[in-house]
């Protein structure tokens, strides 16, 4: 199955992916030919039940796993080719890609703003610069007069707007997030989910979000399910007027 | 951003705990190696100090920090008979434990020739050098003497004139220094009753002779003190230094006294190196291995320190490979805490055991040479120590956050 973007400035161009574990009478297909395409500034979804595959697509994506078969391009750049790795990863991760997940793991000996500051020194900006951008980036998410805490005097949504922002600092083309409301309360849950939003509209980055939470699926502009490691695009307006079907226990 | 700063600042006290351990076991290393040090020192102190050229000592004794060395007073004058040979001095060396106010007090004898030998060359802290032939001592510090303190040693009463510092035996008791005829005295002191008797028995074996029968006037003599007798020579002492002039070759002096048959002779480095490998040699080989043991312990100790902090880190060690962070990043932040580790940890030892080591029973000697190759060890055994960790780090996955 295939889902693609009208958009003509794709952030990500994902093709044909399939991940394979195992091998033998082990072998698990984890992903199976899944096409996806998003476009910078759109917030897409990714739903589906436990061990359908969505975290695995999204390792894929953020080339922290090769896919076994496929193509991804990234920012019009083509990192992973048939299993065949095109760029340097780890400086391909850093200058365009932004994670966030369910955990905010922000080191927990850095403050609020050095979290910030790291993933920006990490990517050779000069101290002076990257100290500005982190306190601008910790303002624009609301937690700017909680820069010099450590995470562990962060609340649980504090630490994830922390983690937005260090996902945010490099100017990411594309940010992924993985489960990033499940440790959060509904109302803590769902202001993170607009964060998203806002920062995919705001910032013109694609944001692919992994998510069981239904009360936020409004926020996306596009919703896909994955289901035994295929993916199928969901009608976002029909499924919010109860008219798509999704499998009962994806959003469990 | 140092992570490894930050890293220790998050978990400061249990760092601060880790190097004082890591601290205190590096400075069993160093008080090995300083007491290794010591005892050589100790070992070698007086032939470095004495000031001379050889060493004149019984035929085949290795002389007298060896074993026991017998010669007869009148070698001095014999020697001082060979060219080139411009002063030689009687010494005597002797340890004697008695008790005194209810401790043991262990001294090591030295007998210095007096008028020549006045104990100038002595490290004399306070008081002055020996200034009559009798009944005056130098005494080491660690003797825990007065100046002014009178001491019966024998049956005469010595007065402290002098102190020294870290004038210590080789086998590590304290020196005292005296005449030669004072540590004489001392060494072979009798008991009253005791010379009665021998007197006796020499007057008893005298009349059993045909010259005592024929001159009653010589077993008279044996009735008197042994000084009187002429058949009878003094008492002897341990060894005889000898100092050659300015210009001439103390190993044609050396050559000369070779020859006589009832003496050894030694240069100082012979006696040296004599005192070196024949009463240090054990302890140094003991100690050798106690420290090196101590080194690969310590290793042990720092690389499963290191581990475990490395083990700690894992999650935050992927978050940092999966942000896109060189293994540069994380091997700095390893290393770095490993080297922070090794440095304070020798710092702690140097601290701790300079005030510590003083209250060794035996001398701990902290050499410049010793501590800089210490602390070259210390960071090669932090390095070593990291390598464990690296490796793990740098095998962790950046998936492994997910988990």
């Amino acid at each position: 199955m295939s889902a693609s973007t009208n958009h003509r400035d794709a952030v990500l161009e994902a093709s044909h992916l399939t991940k394979i574990y195992g091998a033998g009478h082990t072998e698990v297909v984890a992903v199976h030919d899944a096409t996806l395409t998003v476009a910078g500034g759109e917030i897409v979804a990714l739903i589906g039940p436990s061990g359908a595959g969505k975290s695995t697509l999204l390792t894929l994506i953020g080339m922290i796993l090769p896919p076994n078969a496929g193509r991804i391009a990234i920012g019009g750049t083509v990192v992973f080719d048939n299993n065949r790795t095109q760029v340097n990863v780890r400086r391909f991760r850093r200058q365009h890609l932004g994670f966030v997940f369910q955990k905010s793991n922000l080191l927990p000996f850095l403050t609020a703003t050095e979290n910030v500051r790291l993933a920006m020194e990490i990517n050779d900006h000069p101290t002076r610069a990257a100290k500005y951008r982190a306190m601008e980036l910790l303002d624009y998410l609301g937690v700017g007069e909680r820069a010099g805490h450590l995470p562990s005097k962060l609340s649980g949504g504090e630490q994830q707007r922390v983690a937005v922002a260090r996902a945010l600092a490099n100017r990411p083309n594309l940010i992924l997030a993985d489960e990033p409301t499940a440790a959060l309360d509904s109302v803590r849950g769902r202001q993170v989910m607009e964060l998203f939003r806002k920062v995919a509209h705001e910032q013109n980055a694609g944001v692919i979000v992994v998510t069981h939470d239904q009360r936020a699926l409004d926020v996306f502009d596009r919703i896909f399910e994955m289901e035994d490691g295929a993916l199928r695009a969901v009608d976002a307006d029909r499924l919010r007027l109860g008219g798509d079907t999704i499998n009962s226990e994806v959003l469990r | 951003m140092n992570l490894a700063v930050r890293d220790i600042r998050h978990n400061f006290g249990r760092f601060v705990l880790t190097t004082i351990g890591l601290g205190l076991l590096l400075m069993l290393v160093m008080g090995m190696g300083g007491i290794y040090r010591g005892l050589v020192q100790d070992a070698t102190l007086l032939v470095d100090r004495v000031d001379a050229d050889l060493w004149v000592v019984q035929k085949d004794t290795r002389g007298p920090f060896a074993e026991l060395s017998r010669v007869p007073t009148n070698l001095e004058d014999r020697i001082r008979a060979v060219p080139g040979v411009i002063s030689s001095r009687g010494f005597i060396s002797a340890t004697i434990q008695r008790e005194r106010n209810g401790q043991q007090l262990r001294i090591t004898v030295q007998g210095l020739s007096w008028p020549q030998d006045r104990g100038q060359w002595l490290p004399i802290v306070a008081g002055r050098a020996l200034g009559q032939a009798h009944y005056e001592m130098i005494a080491d510090q660690s003797l825990k003497l007065p100046l002014g303190e009178k001491i019966k040693l024998g049956k005469d009463t010595y007065t402290i004139v002098g102190l020294t510092r870290a004038m210590t035996s080789p086998t590590g008791d304290s020196m005292a220094f005296f005449t030669i005829h004072d540590a004489q005295a001392i060494q072979f002191d009798l008991p009253g009753e005791a010379i009665r008797l021998e007197r006796s028995a020499r007057y008893e074996r005298a009349e059993q002779t045909d010259q005592g029968r024929s001159q009653p006037q010589a077993i008279e003599l044996n009735r008197g003190p042994s000084s009187g007798i002429p058949a009878l020579g003094p008492p002897s002492i341990s060894a005889v230094l000898v100092k050659v002039g300015p210009g001439f070759d103390p190993e044609k002096a050396r050559a000369v006294i070779a020859q006589w048959p009832d003496v050894s002779v030694y240069s100082s480095d012979d006696q040296r190196q004599l005192l070196i490998s024949g009463m240090v040699d054990k302890s140094r080989r003991q100690l050798g291995m106690f420290r090196a043991l101590l080194v690969v312990v310590s290793g042990i100790i720092m690389a499963l320190i290191l581990y475990t902090l490395t083990l700690d880190k894992l999650h935050d060690i992927a978050m940092l490979k999966l942000m896109g962070a060189r293994n540069g990043i994380i091997l700095a932040l390893i290393l770095q805490q490993a080297l922070l580790l090794g440095c304070l940890g020798y710092g702690v030892a140097y601290v701790v055991g300079y005030w510590v080591f003083p209250w060794f029973p035996r001398r701990v000697v902290l050499t410049a040479n010793d501590l800089w190759m210490l602390s070259g060890v210390v960071i090669g055994i932090s390095i070593l120590a990291s390598v464990i960790g690296i490796i793990k780090a740098l095998s962790v996955a950046p998936n492994e956050v997910l988990a």
